[in-house]
């Protein structure tokens, strides 16, 4: 039997009810009881492994999540605790980790792209299609203005100097190798990341 | 890491140097503790300040911030000294027999061939002497007053405990009884780890911290061993993954190069790169980097990169300089050099040092972009947040794009542990409001440009327009597919050079790196990552985990490079005939005609213990290096060098009081203040309930820590007036920060070459964005200097003043710009 966390949750659960007040004599008030008491919450959501966002220690975690990934339900995260099964953190964690559904559900989390103009005061709420085809336009004018083709003793450099980024130091490696891709092909070189810091 | 964090157990010393993994990696730490409960093993803490990990220690001995070199250097005098080394082990698996060449120096603090004026090094006498076939000679006598092991004992002898003492303020008797319980680990069959994390990285000589350390442990026998070995506890989920991937100005994937100016064409690239052995018989692994990069040129650019354009070498861009690293960047763009700069989940006005260069940079752009799932500071830069970030939105003429990104719940992916593992992790929910991913977000500046290019031209198109980019939907590329990717696969049939049997069929995943081929017929987008997505599946996505022998192995949970190796170098955790050192927790062991063992054989599966191949194989002398030859910018053998900002002459030659070999801008030089005026010795530091500048916008850790401090001793406070909770001024030559004081008992005043020094502790959390108060950041203090290899800022070490001032008013620590209409005052 391929039993989850989840559903080895109901099945006790479903269980104690049953068998405890069962044998201890209530019959139907016993099934009428067990009926009213609210289900754990966590039977309801949906399990998913994860991996800490904070330390290299990289402690397993498990995410429980409301709805069921039916195409029309938006799943969001009500709670997140340690995976007992993971080698290294088996089950704990930090005062950090212990405090990610805090950071997954932070009021500082963005949900809407912003631009500022020159010299303004605030920001202003825009489009993705206005954020990103202004900052294409704006890379392909910097580097078509100061890509280097040939460095002075006529050797073939292409790099571009005047535009620079700074890569994530908690995005995917799928992330990292899509980026790394993009920023090379434009002969990108002020390109770093957070290992030094 | 060399090792696993399980691994930790295994070992008979912990030291815990250059770290806290206590408070900033506690689920790891769990392991020191299951070390001592279980393996009765005992932990050393060397920290200016008496951590939460210096309380469970067994000895703890303080230290001056940025004198770990001489400390360490010392307890190399001490091993030498008492012929407390593992004499096999040196013998055979390091070059202490390797004779160096005539007119190798070192005098009054400078090796052979300093300029002054580049600040660099000529090190072409800091190599081996060779014989005529072209390898190192060897006195395996030691007795060749320029083997390795001579030149090696004359460096050490000036760091007499006395010496020690003097320069770090450590006790001699705690220094002492420190070295002693190292040494009991030159005994084959017992190891000492060593943990560390920033508090080595983060110094002018940060590289050489680890170094000195990495001696220590080749001549004890600990590096390949159970529970030894180097491990640097990295402080981001996916750091390792990103350095992996090489997003780093010099770099490629897998630990490659990018090319040079004067590496004019490939082959030219190449003659740097295939190291030839310099031991008869011995494996050399970079020899098959032409495999690598080819692969990898085939993944970036597919049919476009062929033999006949040297596999489109020249789309690659080269650099003129060591590398476009985040000093020079900042000092570039204050320099008005640059345009533009992207901040993909990154946020440099808190990370970066002298934040008052990084907000005078960043006005100075034409567009800044910052991709995150938070509102951060940089994002924020050019609003006026009061003392804490002054500003004139009106004058700043910068663009700035907050593009809102998903964060790790929100997203499937591999991230890259401490260890090398590759773990795979599954999305439970969807992103609020409009955040996307950042494959998303990169596909459509991709797309954008590259139909802007192919439409009206523009400079150099070729390799954007040549770019691989066949993912099922160009607009987001499926995770999946790029892991696949990274992995790599085969472009044609290939059959086995040696026998012409049939290896890899067109179109399948490579099992392992040692499919690749250099003519163009495999693919592999990070070589170091074949094999962790095959076609029997996603090797990442595994999750068993049991242990065999609950060695700290785990081989089948999830994946680790190189090849799911856990322990690098770990033939030499076997003696010379294959035996295991230490026959109560073997690694792998030779069974007369294979290595066998609880991990994945860290060198040739069938190569006899009698062929001699030494045990390190990306050396090409097949051995450790107690002598670094060329490789490290500022010397052979590591040097005591005094941090940039110190309050002491650096007593072993004033003269070179610190690393000559360190770039230092002028504009950062004359933001350098001396002890007269800045007379405390300030050291950054993290808080177990935070994690960088993240977790002030998660409640519970904002609750839990809400408020900048520094921390200083008991006795400095007296001398201040400054009480428990006082707040105080913090001045350093580049900015000052206002904050409460934390008095405590942690941090003494330390004698150093007579003079009682003090340490101020500074904790580096708080910004103006979150739900935490405000703060001015640590980095508000911090010199912008680095270390001469990797140009890691020295936030461990610099000058600072302190003076005990007024409360501000409440609004200098409530949230909101200034600027535009106030956001809801500080909650807490």
């Amino acid at each position: 039997m391929d039993l989850s966390r989840r559903g080895f949750i109901k099945l006790t659960g479903a269980g104690l009810a049953a068998s405890s007040l069962g044998a201890l004599g209530f019959g139907l008030a016993g099934t009428a009881l067990a009926a009213s008491v609210r289900p754990f919450k966590l039977t309801a959501a949906t399990e998913t492994r994860n991996t800490c966002t904070y330390c290299s220690v990289a402690c397993g975690i498990l995410i429980y999540s409301q709805g069921d990934r039916a195409k029309n339900v938006r799943s969001s995260v009500i709670h997140i605790e340690g995976d007992p099964d993971h080698p290294v953190n088996r089950g704990t964690l930090c005062p950090k980790g212990a405090g990610l559904l805090d950071i997954v559900r932070a009021p500082g989390r963005l949900t809407v792209p912003k631009y500022r103009a020159a010299g303004a005061t605030e920001w202003t709420e825009v489009s993705w299609d206005f954020a990103l085809d202004r900052v294409a336009t704006l890379m392909k004018q910097d580097r078509d203005a100061n890509f280097i083709a040939k460095n002075v003793a006529g050797t073939t450099v292409n790099r571009w100097t005047s535009t620079g980024m700074l890569a994530a130091s908690a995005a995917s490696n799928e992330a990292a190798y899509v980026t790394f891709k993009w920023a090379r092909s434009l002969g990108m070189v002020t390109f770093d990341n957070q290992a030094r810091v | 890491m060399t090792n696993t964090w399980q691994d930790i157990k295994n070992a008979n010393v912990v030291l815990v140097m250059g770290g806290n993994a206590a408070e900033a990696h506690p689920c790891g730490f769990k392991w020191v503790i299951e070390a001592k409960i279980e393996n009765k093993a005992k932990l050393v803490v060397v920290d200016p300040r008496f951590t939460r990990t210096a309380s469970v220690a067994d000895i703890y001995a303080p230290i001056r911030p940025g004198t770990d070199i001489a400390f360490l250097s010392g307890v190399i005098r001490y091993l030498l000294e008492n012929d407390a080394i593992q004499h096999d082990y040196v013998r055979a698996y390091t070059n202490a027999s390797l004779i160096v060449k005539d007119g190798f120096a070192f005098e009054d603090g400078l090796f052979s061939g300093y300029n002054e004026e580049k600040r660099s090094y000529d090190k072409s006498t800091w190599d081996y002497e060779l014989d005529e076939q072209g390898y190192a000679k060897v006195d395996d006598t030691w007795q060749h007053p320029r083997c390795v092991m001579n030149l090696l004992k004359k460096h050490i002898d000036r760091y007499t405990p006395e010496m020690v003492s003097r320069i770090c303020g450590t006790p001699q008797d705690k220094y002492l009884e420190i070295c002693k319980l190292i040494a009991t680990t030159a005994e084959p069959a017992k190891a000492l780890t060593s943990l560390f994390a920033l508090g080595w990285t983060q110094h002018s000589i940060g590289a050489q911290n680890i170094r000195t350390m990495a001696m220590v442990q080749l001549l004890l026998g600990n590096i390949g061993v159970a529970g030894g070995g180097m491990n640097a506890l990295r402080g981001h989920s996916n750091i390792q993954g990103l350095t992996d991937i090489g997003l780093l100005s010099a770099s490629l994937p897998g630990y490659m190069n990018m090319p040079k100016d004067g590496e004019v064409t490939f082959d030219k690239y190449m003659e740097t790169k295939l190291f030839k052995p310099l031991r008869p018989g011995q494996t050399s692994f970079w020899q098959n980097y032409r495999k690598f990069f080819v692969s990898f040129q085939k993944a970036m650019f597919g049919a476009a990169a062929k033999a006949e354009n040297d596999w489109a070498y020249d789309w690659l861009p080269k650099l003129d300089v060591d590398g476009y690293d985040i000093l020079r960047a900042f000092e570039m763009m204050n320099n008005g050099q640059m345009n533009g700069y992207i901040c993909q989940g990154f946020n440099p006005m808190q990370a970066f040092p002298d934040r008052g260069k990084i907000r005078r940079g960043l006005s100075k752009l034409k567009y800044l972009v910052v991709m995150d799932p938070l509102d951060t500071e940089t994002a924020n830069f050019w609003q006026d947040y009061g003392p804490q970030n002054p500003s004139k939105p009106e004058d700043i003429q910068t663009e700035v794009f907050q593009l809102p990104t998903t964060c790790f719940a929100e997203e499937n992916g591999t991230l890259v542990n401490s260890a090398r593992w590759l773990q795979w992790h599954w999305k439970a929910a969807d992103a609020p409001g409009q955040a996307k991913t950042d494959l998303w977000i990169i596909a459509g500046l991709y797309n954008r440009m590259k139909t802007m290019y192919a439409r009206e031209g523009g400079a150099f198109p070729d390799a954007l327009l040549n770019l691989t980019w066949n993912y099922a939907d160009p607009h987001e590329p499926e995770p999946e597919e790029v892991s696949k990717e990274m992995n790599g696969r085969a472009l044609a049939d290939v059959a086995d050079p040696a026998t012409g049997a049939p290896l890899l069929k067109a179109g399948q995943q490579l099992d392992a790196f040692a499919q690749l081929r250099d003519d163009g017929t495999t693919m592999s987008g990070c070589w170091i990552f074949a094999g962790s997505f095959t076609d029997k599946g996603n090797m990442t996505a595994r999750r068993d985990a049991s242990d065999p022998r609950e060695a700290g192995i785990a081989p089948n949970w999830a994946w680790a490079w190189p090849a799911n190796r856990r322990i690098l170098y770990n033939r030499a955790s076997a003696n010379p005939e294959g035996k295991a050192w230490n026959p109560g927790k073997p690694v792998i062991e030779w069974n007369g005609s294979k290595w066998v063992g609880v991990d994945v054989p860290d060198y040739g599966p069938t190569v006899k213990p009698s062929d001699g191949v030494g045990p390190f194989i990306m050396n090409a002398e097949g051995v450790g290096r107690l002598f670094a030859r060329t490789m490290m910018n500022e010397g052979p053998f590591p040097e005591h060098y005094e941090p940039f900002e110190s309050p002491s002459e650096n007593v072993l030659h004033p003269k070179v009081k610190s690393n000559p070999a360190a770039r230092v801008f002028a504009s950062d030089r004359a933001q350098m203040g001396v002890s007269s005026d800045f007379p405390y010795v300030g050291t950054t530091y993290r808080l177990t309930e935070h994690f960088h500048y993240w977790t002030k916008h998660a409640l519970i850790n904002a609750i839990l820590q809400p408020e900048e401090f520094v921390e200083i001793g008991e006795v400095l406070a007296k001398e201040k007036g400054i009480e428990q909770g006082a707040w105080v001024k913090v001045s350093s030559k580049r900015g000052q920060v206002i904050c409460k004081a934390f008095v405590t008992k942690r941090i003494k005043p330390l004698m150093v070459d007579g003079k009682p020094t003090h340490v101020i502790g500074c904790p580096i959390h708080w910004g103006f964005t979150g739900v935490a108060r405000k703060g001015y950041g640590a980095n508000t203090l911090t010199p912008s200097v680095g270390d001469a290899n990797t140009n890691t800022p020295e936030f461990k070490a610099f000058l600072l003043n302190i003076e005990k001032t007024s409360p501000p008013p409440a609004i200098d620590v409530a949230q909101g710009p200034r600027n535009g209409p106030q956001k809801k005052g500080g909650s807490l």
